[in-house]
């Protein structure tokens, strides 16, 4: 298991690089001179070309590509991520900010969709056929066929202008105020959380249903078990290896909400920050989310591979 | 001896999108204590099905058990719930089940430990230390080496014969009345086969249980089954003791399958005939006898005829048979 | 984990056999939701094709005097900021959504099945390279993928097909190495060999009718998948220019008059729902009909 997880390590650490560098090099052939974004229209007419030629020295684009990327891993590792090009601000400084929002909003619609999808996965499994089953099943085909930007706007509109019940806009930090926070977290986390936690519920039962068509399930059945006894001891920890795959694939698809649900509700996390800083073709910015985004996704794939361990032991002990 | 299980008339159905299949058709059975019976058939012939109905682990849908009594210490078994307190005492605790598949039939994720001791916990309400040290006997007794130690590991770390002796100690545990083995050794290959058959008597003596084994392989069950039902398309075609079925075996279908069996005890080289034609449809069933058209003694009655009840024949021994014909 | 219970096995064996055709088609219209999916797609299919015929309007006409209408019998369902009607013009939007599900997939499937092949009819270093190379596209959400690829190729709808093609690459990648790794172990490929016929041609002969069932149920998923991410795009304003018509475009356009004029974002999102909707539900038929083992795979 040890040298498995290093050998893990090792080749999630080299899809980073390729990560990375394909991003780098897709960057550098943009059309377009960000130097010339940077300085703006009106600026552009009264700066020279030697004064262009100085301001791309200034951020490095002289230099032959590779030594660009080059410089910018070794910046990297000693937490040195570039400069903004159109806001000249660091970019680290910038994810420092903007991720913890991301995260937030995430890791809540991250636990909403576990806490309900799987119990409620397992009750339609249990219940197959039953009322329950057909609504939830019902409900769970619609939650992922619908769009997250547009179920924003659709909550915006009734809970937000029509009821106004909850805020519509914005972001605040829990720290900052806890009530407003929540309040304000409402509409996005269950947005974000929708495709998730309709996928996750649809996942968990038809996964249990799998389990509960085997073998070893009828012979739990022919020692006298309780039914609870059953599902809880048998079929769950069998159950529950195919749910751990989805929700790794969940992290990433998070990202990719989070970047629709940002922009619905104006909340100025990672997602807005990458919409903004590809329109702008701000490359350091790109560079360092792509890089964030790429760490967190293998990262839980790495977490997801342990926890395969831990439940299957065929895998243990390989 | 004292009748231990009475099955009368069960009825057994699925209820399948290409119609509804009569998997088990009016059977009726009886167990003695201590005995060992033998129900034999095809695949399909509903012989399984009728073991799992006893323990009402049909599932449902699209199963169901529409008619019958089971008669098991004085109670009608199926008037308990399915899964209701009554049945699950009954289940693992009064009648334990071995099954075909030991690859599939042991879960995956979970230590052996934990499930032997479970059916310890619940029908002898023993503490944890103590079933575990249960549990290793059991797995000694059944000829797993080194027990103490190998209880604490995963199926997967076992060979399929070994898989079906964990299975076996795993049915023993509580002192079960009857113990049903279902095509126990059919996945195994011969030589274990012939182990686990031996293993599984002598520890059902051990016990003071009775056996049941459902089996295809009529050459399995002649050294160790007292009496036989042979079973064809979902009922019973012929019962009686081991020595009056191989001795004279009088039901058309028994007949075919014995001349399938090779025997060890024959001086000339007897050849083995197949039975000819194919295995039953078993939806839209005529309402003749279903081994008709791959019967060589058929007559006019039969094709007129319903199917016959089971007759008892001359003679003062058990000898049932379903068929018109005199063979 | 997909072997069944004995039972079962047994009686399927001494049912009486079915036309594999029919009995495909007896399950998937067996299910009322799979045929309203079918339905749907159907309907979608023919409004793509005759959205001139359909559309009450034109869809790209500025009449700057019939400027968000509210919904009313001669505009079903109003017009816009520039006076156009919004049922015409989500008529006209069908026609973006399939046509950049149907490319997309198409690239998808063609470039992610050759990859596959490559990699597991090579094995070794190709093989490392490739799925590495997959690895690194499944580190992103497919959306910020689709987001930097049309960044890097400029807008528009061309650039979109490309970049969700290139998005959804993986599964057909590991779906094609998996067979071919699987048949390459068999016995009839070496027996392929003996006789004398090219090793890959008898490999594709065998691998391709196996990967058919998951690969059509995968094609009809990433229909719905390709949809939703198109949409999701031309709502961040990528993809389609103005005049086109495309739903996730029409959202954010209507988001502006939200409280005003709710239909303008509410309408076209429907759309883009009921057509996710018929694809997913076709899709999850098709697996049932094919091949019941797929179920929980895909």
């Amino acid at each position: 298991m040890g040298a498995y997880i290093i050998r893990r390590l090792i080749q999630a650490f080299f899809v980073l690089l390729i990560v990375t560098f394909l991003i780098f090099i897709a960057m550098r052939a943009l059309p377009g001179d960000p130097i010339l974004i940077f300085l703006g229209e009106a600026e552009t007419e009264s700066t020279t070309e030697e004064q262009l030629q100085e301001l791309r020295k200034e951020f490095g684009l002289d230099k032959p590509i590779m030594v660009q990327y080059a410089n910018w891993v070794i910046g990297v590792t000693r937490g040195d991520f570039g400069e903004s090009i159109s806001y000249g601000d660091d970019v680290l400084t910038m994810i420092a900010e903007s991720l913890p929002i991301t995260l937030h909003i995430g890791s809540l619609a991250f636990i909403l969709s576990a806490v309900l999808g799987i119990p409620a996965g397992i009750i339609c499994a249990i219940r197959r056929g039953g009322n329950i089953d057909a609504s939830v099943t019902l409900t769970a085909n619609l939650g992922i066929c619908v769009p997250v930007f547009w179920l924003g706007i659709l909550f915006i509109y009734f809970f937000g202008l029509k009821l106004q019940w909850l805020p519509i806009q914005g972001y605040t930090s829990p720290f900052d105020d806890f009530w407003l926070s929540f309040r304000k977290s409402i509409m996005p986390v269950f947005c974000l959380s929708v495709f998730t936690l309709a996928s996750t519920t649809r996942q968990t039962r038809s996964s249990m249903l799998e389990v509960i068509r085997q073998d070893y399930i009828r012979t739990a059945w022919s020692k006298g078990l309780k039914e609870r006894e059953v599902i809880a001891r048998h079929v769950l920890k069998n159950g529950l290896i195919p749910i751990v795959t989805l929700k790794g694939f969940h992290v990433r698809l998070l990202f990719g909400g989070s970047v629709l649900v940002e922009t619905v509700f104006n909340i100025p996390g990672m997602g807005r920050l990458a919409v903004d800083a590809i329109f702008n073709q701000d490359y350091p910015i790109v560079q360092g989310v792509a890089l964030m985004t790429a760490l967190i996704v293998v990262l839980a794939n790495l977490l997801v591979d342990i926890s395969y361990g831990w439940l299957d032991p065929r895998i243990r002990y390989q | 001896m004292a009748v231990l299980l009475e099955v009368k008339n069960l009825k057994t159905q699925f209820y399948t999108d290409r119609g509804l299949v009569k998997a088990v058709d009016g059977v009726s059975y009886h167990i003695d204590e201590k005995e060992t019976i033998a129900i034999v058939g095809e695949s399909g012939c509903g012989k399984s099905v009728s073991q799992l109905s006893i323990m009402q682990l049909i599932q449902s849908p699209p199963g169901k058990i529409v008619d019958g009594t089971i008669l098991f210490e004085g109670r009608d078994l199926l008037e308990y719930e399915a899964n209701g307190d009554e049945m699950r005492s009954i289940r693992g605790g009064k009648i334990a089940i071995v099954f075909q598949e030991p690859m599939t039939s042991l879960n995956p994720v979970l230590t052996l430990e934990r499930q032997m001791t479970e059916s310890l916990k619940i029908h002898l309400g023993m503490e944890k230390e103590e079933a575990r040290t249960r549990a290793s006997e059991l797995l000694s007794a059944v000829g797993i080496p080194d027990a103490e130690k190998r209880i604490d590991d995963y199926p997967h770390q076992y060979s399929g014969g070994m898989r079906q002796r964990v299975m076996i100690a795993m049915a023993l545990s509580c002192n079960p009345k009857i113990l049903i083995a279902d095509e126990p050794t059919t996945a195994l290959d011969v030589t274990t086969q012939a182990q686990l058959l031996e293993l599984m008597t002598d520890m059902v003596a051990r016990f003071k249980a009775s056996l049941v084994i459902v089996t295809h392989n009529l050459g399995v069950v002649a050294r160790y089954a007292q009496r036989l039902y042979v079973m064809y398309a979902g009922r019973i075609v012929e019962s009686g003791t081991s020595k009056e079925i191989f001795g004279t075996p009088r039901h058309p279908y028994t007949i075919a399958l014995l001349a399938c069996v090779p025997r060890l005890d024959e001086e000339d080289d007897r050849k083995l005939v197949p039975i000819t034609g194919m295995p039953p449809n078993l939806i839209n069933m005529a309402p003749v006898c279903a081994f008709l058209p791959r019967c060589p003694y058929s007559t006019e009655k039969c094709r007129q005829e319903p199917w016959p009840d089971l007759r008892k024949l001359d003679g003062d021994g058990q000898h049932y048979v379903s068929c018109y014909v005199d063979t | 984990m997909t072997e069944q219970t004995t039972t079962t096995v047994e009686f399927s064996e001494m049912l009486p056999s079915v036309n594999p055709y029919v009995r495909f088609l007896k399950v998937f219209f067996g299910r009322k939701v799979v045929t309203f999916g079918f339905i749907i797609i159907v309907g979608l299919l023919f409004s793509a094709l005759f959205a001139p015929q359909l559309a009450p309007y034109d869809p790209y006409e500025i009449d700057l005097d019939k400027t968000l209408l509210k919904p009313n019998w001669e505009h079903l369902l109003g017009t816009d900021a520039l006076g156009r009607d919004t049922l015409s013009r989500i008529v006209y939007g069908t026609r973006t959504s399939l046509m950049v599900g149907f490319i997309a997939i198409a690239i998808a499937s063609s470039v992610g099945m050759t990859l596959g092949l490559l990699a597991g009819y090579f094995g070794g270093l190709v093989n490392m390279v490739i799925m590495r190379l997959i690895d690194a596209l499944m580190a992103f959400p497919i959306i910020l993928k689709a987001l930097i690829i049309s960044a890097l190729l400029g807008g528009g709808l061309k650039n979109v097909m490309i970049a969700l093609g290139v998005g959804l690459i993986s599964v057909y990648a590991r779906l094609m190495c998996g067979q071919v790794l699987s048949v390459r172990e068999n016995d009839y490929v070496m027996a392929g060999q003996v006789i004398g016929a090219s090793n890959l041609r008898v490999m594709l002969r065998h691998v391709l009718p196996n990967c058919f069932p998951p690969l059509i149920v995968m094609l009809t998923l990433n229909m719905g998948a390709a949809i939703l991410a198109e949409a999701g795009l031309s709502f961040l304003g990528i993809g389609i220019e103005a005049p086109g018509a495309a739903w996730g475009s029409m959202v954010a356009d209507g988001y502006q008059y939200l409280l005003t004029h709710p239909v303008l974002s509410f309408a076209p999102g429907f759309a883009i729902m009921l057509v996710v909707l018929a694809f997913n539900l076709v899709g999850d038929g098709l697996r049932d009909a094919l091949d019941p083992r797929l179920r929980g795979m895909i």
